[in-house]
């Protein structure tokens, strides 16, 4: 028996052994391609190693495309224009190209796998994008479900970007979450603060990111941040700016009002938030400050539900409800929109706003995914 | 079975021994990878090809390692070990030299790892002990046989996308029909070659 049992052993090592000395020769020659160089918009070349996704070939030279998903091809950030050397379109990419797209040879940089040189277009704005080590100074309860985390940049410590814009957020592995995700979240802070990051984070129930900000993070934590991203920002423009936002989409607003308050322009600037009951208000105070300091800024909260202990006395409803009377005593045909907050207030706001008569491409907004 | 000729065996497994149409080995991947022509050729190759390289590697093992030694209870999970390790090797190969292929190919390959067709042929020859040769010719007519059932089905579900069927019968329901009429069709072979 004991002969038996022996035997099985080593035969069962033996034959695993053997396997796996054999994959791995096998990876080592088989799935290596060597050294790949990357051409980038005809003026930058990297070498990287072969045989890894675009996407993560590209991180490693310090070139971050957006990306939420963590490179399993769900959210289509990381698109950019492979032209050469990328491979025919796989099944993968299909659903999240347009024909349009497709015929102008946009791929998903995540699904791309790098096997020879390729010759890429990435926007230029993506070269600024940096990986930050962080140490949270910061984390503050704004609501029941809302957190204020600020960031003191370690690694590199400055950042320039555009208020409005956003950063990639890495949180690491808790609990029985054994992977690491990126999440986005807009930057809070003013541009001007170059040495850290406010983001305001709400719980999303069963969010891998938010769970692990609300519940693990504390002071003192080193997290890290890819940023910045995004195309949410001031545009140019000579008619009223109207705001609206809800939740936390505070954020790239509080950032684009910072900005404004430097520049001391003299457009009028009216602020819709909305929220459920008077228990998801907050940054009450900083709107009051900046109602004072910003000539011509009105901030309106509005609320859906109000409890009656809540005594609230200003306005009530959906914010679409306060956002279609405004636009009816205003002229609109000059006027600007800055949405950000859950896709489905965004898309009602938009409708009410070219509804009374602004123009659609006077609309920005930076819905949540 | 010492005095078959391996060329009876290779077209018996084929026709009269088909290990899908006879066995009903293998059926997971025959319904859902036969809903078109080319996928369907490309998996019917990979199968074929990893079938005779594992006929062939578990033969030598069952015979000069598992057998010497008394050891034929493990001859199923050593079967199992060698077939995965064979098919991601073939699937890094794949993806190496032929891209359209592995795009046609690589989300299927995993499936042939569980493939019952491929663990039922090493079984089969070591139970009907085949000689090293007849094993590789059965293998590699299984996998053909395999392959020509594969084929033959997804051009008919190709077709019968066109015509109208009644809506409780569609998508598997219909699949499930087919191979039982291609099933009965292979019987009118049986009376050639008798493999058990």
């Amino acid at each position: 028996m004991t002969v038996l049992i022996l035997k099985t052993i080593f035969l069962i090592t033996a034959i695993n052994g053997v396997l796996a000395v054999l994959l791995v020769i096998a990876e080592r020659y088989l799935a290596n391609y060597g050294e790949c160089k990357i051409q980038i918009n005809d003026q930058k070349e990297i070498q990287v190693n072969g045989g890894t996704s675009l996407l993560s070939a590209l991180s490693s030279q310090k070139i971050f495309l957006p990306s939420a998903c963590g490179g399993r091809g769900t959210c289509a950030y990381c698109k950019c224009k492979v032209q050469n050397g990328a491979g025919p379109l796989l099944p993968t990419e299909v659903p999240f190209l347009t024909q349009t797209e497709i015929e102008s040879q946009i791929r998903l940089s995540c699904q791309v796998k790098v096997k020879q040189d390729l010759q890429i277009s990435i926007p230029e704005a993506l070269f600024a994008i940096q990986k930050f080590d962080s140490e949270i100074e910061l984390i503050q309860d704004l609501t029941y479900d809302i957190k204020l985390i600020r960031l003191k940049l370690l690694e590199p410590d400055h950042i320039q970007f555009k208020a409005g814009q956003y950063v990639q957020l890495v949180s690491q592995p808790y609990g029985k979450v054994k992977g690491s995700v990126q999440r986005a979240y807009s930057i809070a802070s003013p541009t001007y603060e170059t040495g850290i990051v406010d983001l305001m984070i709400r719980l999303v129930p069963e969010g891998i990111c938010t769970t692990w900000v609300h519940e693990v993070l504390k002071e003192k934590d080193h997290v890290q941040i890819i940023g910045p991203m995004g195309d949410f920002k001031m545009h140019e423009g000579e008619g009223e700016i109207i705001m609206v936002a809800g939740g936390s989409g505070m954020a790239p607003m509080v950032s684009l009002l910072s900005d404004i308050l430097c520049k001391s322009g003299q457009r009028k600037i009216t602020y819709f938030f909305g929220a459920v009951t008077k228990r998801d208000l907050f940054f009450l105070d900083e709107m009051a400050e900046f109602e004072r300091k910003i000539p011509n800024f009105t901030f309106v909260p509005a609320l859906s539900d109000p409890q009656p202990d809540d005594g609230w006395k200003g306005t009530t409803g959906l914010i679409t409800v306060p956002l279609a009377n405004y636009l009816s005593s205003i002229q609109t045909d000059k006027a600007q929109g800055y949405l950000c907050g859950s896709p489905g207030m965004i898309h009602a706001c938009i409708s009410v706003m070219k509804e009374k008569g602004m123009p659609g491409d006077q609309i920005f907004f930076d819905p949540f995914g | 079975m010492e005095g078959l000729s391996p060329w009876v065996l290779f077209f018996a497994a084929i026709f009269t021994g088909n290990i899908l149409l006879t066995y009903f080995l293998g059926m997971c991947s025959f319904l859902s990878v036969s809903k078109q022509l080319k996928t369907a050729f490309g998996l019917g190759l990979a199968v074929t090809f990893v079938l005779t390289i594992t006929a062939a590697l578990n033969w030598l093992v069952y015979w000069y390692l598992l057998d010497p030694l008394g050891l034929e209870y493990l001859r199923y999970i050593v079967f199992i070990v060698v077939i995965a390790a064979s098919v991601q090797l073939l699937e890094m190969f794949i993806e190496r030299y032929s891209e359209s292929l592995y795009i046609n190919l690589g989300i299927f390959l995993p499936l042939i790892t569980v493939n019952c067709a491929i663990l039922g042929v090493s079984l089969f020859m070591v139970i009907r002990k085949y000689t090293f040769i007849q094993s590789v010719a059965f293998g590699v007519g299984s996998g053909i046989g395999w392959l020509i059932a594969i084929v033959a089905m997804a051009g008919i579900r190709e077709r019968i996308n066109e015509k109208k069927i009644p809506a409780a019968l569609q998508g598997p329901g219909i699949a499930l029909i087919i191979s039982g009429i291609m099933a009965m069709a292979f019987i009118g072979f049986s009376g050639m070659v008798q493999i058990q």
